[in-house]
């Protein structure tokens, strides 16, 4: 039932709003906030969003709850004179160089402090300016311009259920920071970018590349090639206000315009995606074999399980994602085509995500030292770069994609959201099964902005069950359940920013931040292409058809394995020595580490480690050998691990004697 | 070389950790503990806790660094307490602080010396004002310090671990 209180004298009714905050905003009214973000939960550290309430005095609108026959103002002179003295106390300690920021324009910061009229500061300048952590391939941390409203760290652990920030220290001296001061790269990020996308200021900002890419662009020997994701046109066009379809033809003519030699669609290879991953998904529904199969096109969630759940790393998609799989199109094929050689392309990709920054620079994804995707662009760059370039967006020409790669169904444009994936999966999988035409191509489940979604279809009497969840503290759960034996799934679709890749970190901020209204309203003009486009299924596209005629065979062939798929690796999540027990001594014969990480220890690491160390003691060795402790070897599947002068060797702590007599007394003696 | 005592203080950890049931609300009972043991909080402890928890290294890092009672460098052999609560400070604790400080070579913001005998911090009220000024030395109380009185009592501590060459 709805109930009623009253803002700034007009009568308001509520329902379930989770405080007053909501209420009043939804209202019409306008509250400032820094630290609130509508899809975290509530913290109440900026104190910006300060109402009078009768009878109750000054209260953060965002920590009460509403009440029926409240009588609420926002503005009285008390409220305005504590937000503009808590403005000026954080500009106190901000690094003010908004003329050079990154994020000027876009600041919350700076935009409340306009807003708000400060115009005069009594309290001088920062200081001390601490150096920036720019070792992070995604992000770059700025301390200088954190205003501790924690949103990065509610973001990190209610989004991604991960944490890799927090707060450290107390009062004054209070920082965000990874664990132990480290950089941002030698911790577990995955490089997502939600904290980024939830920073009100520049504290933490994407790692531009633009001058980069204008470098290779000035340079006339290069021929420098771009692709776009599926999901950049949506928030391109939510940002200039335009219909979605037309946009992606502005951006291929303003990249033109920029410079770029040859613009493609990651569409297309979201189609090439569909007949590698549909295919080998078959084969492995056929077999049984490595059921759920994980989809591998997100690089958050791929490093997530390449840090947590080593024991699926089977079960994840052998294919590249669709990025890395036009990479790799662009510098192997392209040059034939072209005539001209690999080293001569810049492969830049135009992406709605800072993650993929970072997949394009691993090692898997390189030859001979050459990166199959050279530079990544998020879609703010891109917008950056249209207006360096000075180009008015709105009111130039459309223009066409090149060939041979132009061509893209709808199920590859659909990519873009949460579900899309999963839909134009089975799109394709219900063909390759059945042989019959799939008539009723939408499929409505797929859809929609939920955290976890299920399919269950039946091909031909067969049942096949796929869960499609977005962020990764969703998936986490789903795997709990999965090892759990409570759920079974044949596929599992995962992205880790909320509603899929149009709610990416690299894409333009909402006037909500994150709000998931804006991202679903994205999603919907992805599917609204997808009903324009001529064809709804990969395996329908001339271009791909093409493809596999003169260069690939047929999908999962040898060569499709060479160039489209790849391998994972577990990996540390933190960069640690490891515990020694002693002093190490350079004249041991004898180093053994002992793995203590999670899984080793559960399987017994330590009755291990005891058990050795007795027998290190009976045989009188503890100058001879070396004993540490390490987290994980990144061999989780067969624990406990222990390596021996370097060597994995494989005990359990029953035969540890005979091993110790093996291994170690023997060669020591 | 294998250190016993280094073998025997992870064991215990891995005790506290057993007992206190790997509960995130026992965080601060088990870095209490922990610290009991090894007299401060390693850096590969912490994550060693943070991991069999499952907690995010940086929230256990966090806790650790909100409390004054946590420290995260090794403390001297003898951890001395100057009391600066309002009764010792109008009594004149700061000179003896200073006095200790000179006298242990302690500069620059330091609290622990480098041969690791000695750690000086101030701390704000032990609750014996009637003896200001107090110090505190691991867990014997010096009443009614002065600058010259904790001189001595310093000296005769470097007597019980001499450095070479004193």
């Amino acid at each position: 039932m709805s109930k009623k209180l009253t803002v700034d004298g007009r009568e308001v009714s509520f329902t379930d709003e989770r405080n007053l905050l909501e209420v009043i905003r939804k209202a019409g009214f306008d509250v400032p906030t820094l630290c609130y973000r509508s899809d975290l939960s509530i913290y109440g550290a900026c104190r910006m969003c300060v109402v009078e309430i009768e009878g109750r005095g000054i209260q953060t609108s965002c920590t009460v709850p509403p009440e029926e026959g409240m009588k609420v103002t926002i503005n009285t002179e008390r409220t305005r004179r504590i937000r503009k003295v808590v403005i000026e106390l954080l500009l106190k300690n901000h690094d003010r160089e908004c003329t050079t920021c990154e994020r000027s324009g876009s600041c919350d910061l700076q935009n409340l402090s306009n807003k708000l009229g400060v115009k005069q500061l009594r309290l001088g300048k920062r200081e001390e300016f601490l150096p920036l952590d720019e070792s992070n391939p995604s992000v770059v941390r700025d301390q200088n311009k954190c205003i501790l409203c924690g949103a990065c760290i509610r973001a990190c652990k209610e989004i991604q259920g991960h944490g890799v920030l927090d707060f450290a220290n107390r009062g004054s001296n209070t920082i965000v920071t990874p664990a132990f001061k480290k950089d941002l790269s030698q911790v577990d990020c995955i490089y997502c970018g939600q904290c980024v996308a939830h920073c009100p200021t520049a504290a933490l900002r994407i790692k531009s590349d633009i001058d980069r890419t204008w470098k290779e662009i000035h340079n006339k020997d290069k021929v420098v090639v771009a692709q776009i994701a599926p999901a950049v046109r949506a928030a391109v066009a939510q940002k200039f206000n335009l219909d979605p379809q037309k946009t992606v033809q502005l951006i291929a003519a303003a990249l033109r315009r920029i410079g770029f030699d040859k613009v493609f669609d990651t569409s297309f290879s979201a189609d090439l995606t569909i007949m590698e991953e549909g295919t080998e998904f078959v084969t492995k529904f056929t077999e049984k074999k490595n059921l759920p199969l994980f989809t591998s096109c997100c690089p958050a969630w791929v490093r997530f399980a390449e840090q947590k759940y080593p024991q699926y790393l089977s079960h994840l998609s052998t294919c590249r994602s669709p990025q890395q799989m036009f990479g790799s199109v662009i510098k192997e094929l392209l040059p034939k085509e072209l005539g001209t050689t690999k080293e001569n392309i810049v492969s830049v990709s135009i992406m709605p995500c800072t993650a993929k920054k970072a997949e394009a620079v691993r090692p898997e994804f390189q030859t001979n030292n050459i990166q199959d995707v050279d530079i990544v662009l998020t879609t703010q760059e891109l917008i950056k770069m249209i207006e360096e370039a000075g180009i008015d967006f709105a009111h130039i020409e459309a223009e066409e994609f090149d060939s041979p790669f132009g061509l893209f169904s709808g199920a590859g444009v659909i990519f873009g959201a949460s579900g899309g994936v999963a839909e134009a999966a089975v799109r394709t999988a219900y063909e390759l099964i059945t042989k019959k035409k799939l008539e009723k191509v939408t499929i409505k489940e797929a859809r929609g902005i939920n955290t976890l979604k299920e399919i269950i279809l039946n091909i031909e009497g067969q049942e096949v069950k796929i869960a499609i969840v977005n962020t990764l503290i969703e998936a986490e759960k789903l795997i709990e359940r999965l090892n759990k034996g409570e759920v079974y799934y044949d596929m599992v679709e995962v992205m880790a920013c909320p509603g899929g890749c149009v709610g990416g970190a690299g894409q333009p901020q909402l006037r909500d931040c994150c709000s998931r209204s804006g991202i679903q309203d994205r999603a919907d003009d992805l599917y609204e292409i997808d009903v324009a486009l001529p064809i709804h299924k990969s395996h329908e596209n001339e271009d791909i058809k093409k493809l596999y005629k003169e260069w690939l065979e047929k999908p999962n062939s040898h060569s499709a394995h060479k160039l489209l798929h790849t391998h994972y690796k577990n990996r540390k999540r933190i960069n640690s020595e490891g515990l020694s027990f002693g002093k190490n001594s350079e004249h041991a014969l004898m180093n053994i580490e002992i793995c203590i990480g999670s899984c080793c220890y559960k399987n017994g690491s330590y009755k291990l480690m005891d058990k050795l160390n007795e027998l290190i003691q009976k045989q009188n060795l503890q100058d001879k050998v070396n004993m540490t402790a390490v987290f994980c070897f990144e061999n989780c599947s067969s624990g406990p691990n222990i390596k021996i002068n370097g060597e994995f060797i494989e005990v359990k702590p029953e035969n540890a004697e005979e091993i110790f007599n093996k291994y170690i007394l023997a060669k020591v003696k | 070389m294998i250190i016993i005592e280094e073998k025997d203080k992870f064991k215990k950890v891995s005790e506290i950790l057993d007992k206190y049931e790997y509960k995130k609300s026992n965080l601060i009972a088990i870095l209490q503990k922990t610290q009991a043991v090894y007299r401060y909080l390693p850096e590969e402890i912490l994550i060693y806790i943070a991991t069999t928890m499952n907690i995010s290294p940086a929230t256990v890092y966090g806790v650790a660094t909100f409390y004054s009672q946590f420290s995260l460098n090794p403390k001297g052999k003898f951890e001395i307490k100057v009391c600066d609560g309002t009764a010792c400070h109008v009594r004149g604790s700061e000179p003896v602080y200073n006095a200790i400080k000179n006298k242990v070579g302690l500069k620059d913001g330091k609290i622990t010396t480098d041969d690791l005998r000695f750690s000086v911090e101030t701390v704000s009220c032990l609750g014996a004002c009637g003896l200001a000024p107090v110090v505190l030395i691991n867990e014997k109380v010096y009443p009614q310090m002065t600058p010259e009185a904790i001189s001595i009592i310093i000296d005769e501590l470097k007597k019980e671990f001499p450095k070479e060459g004193e």
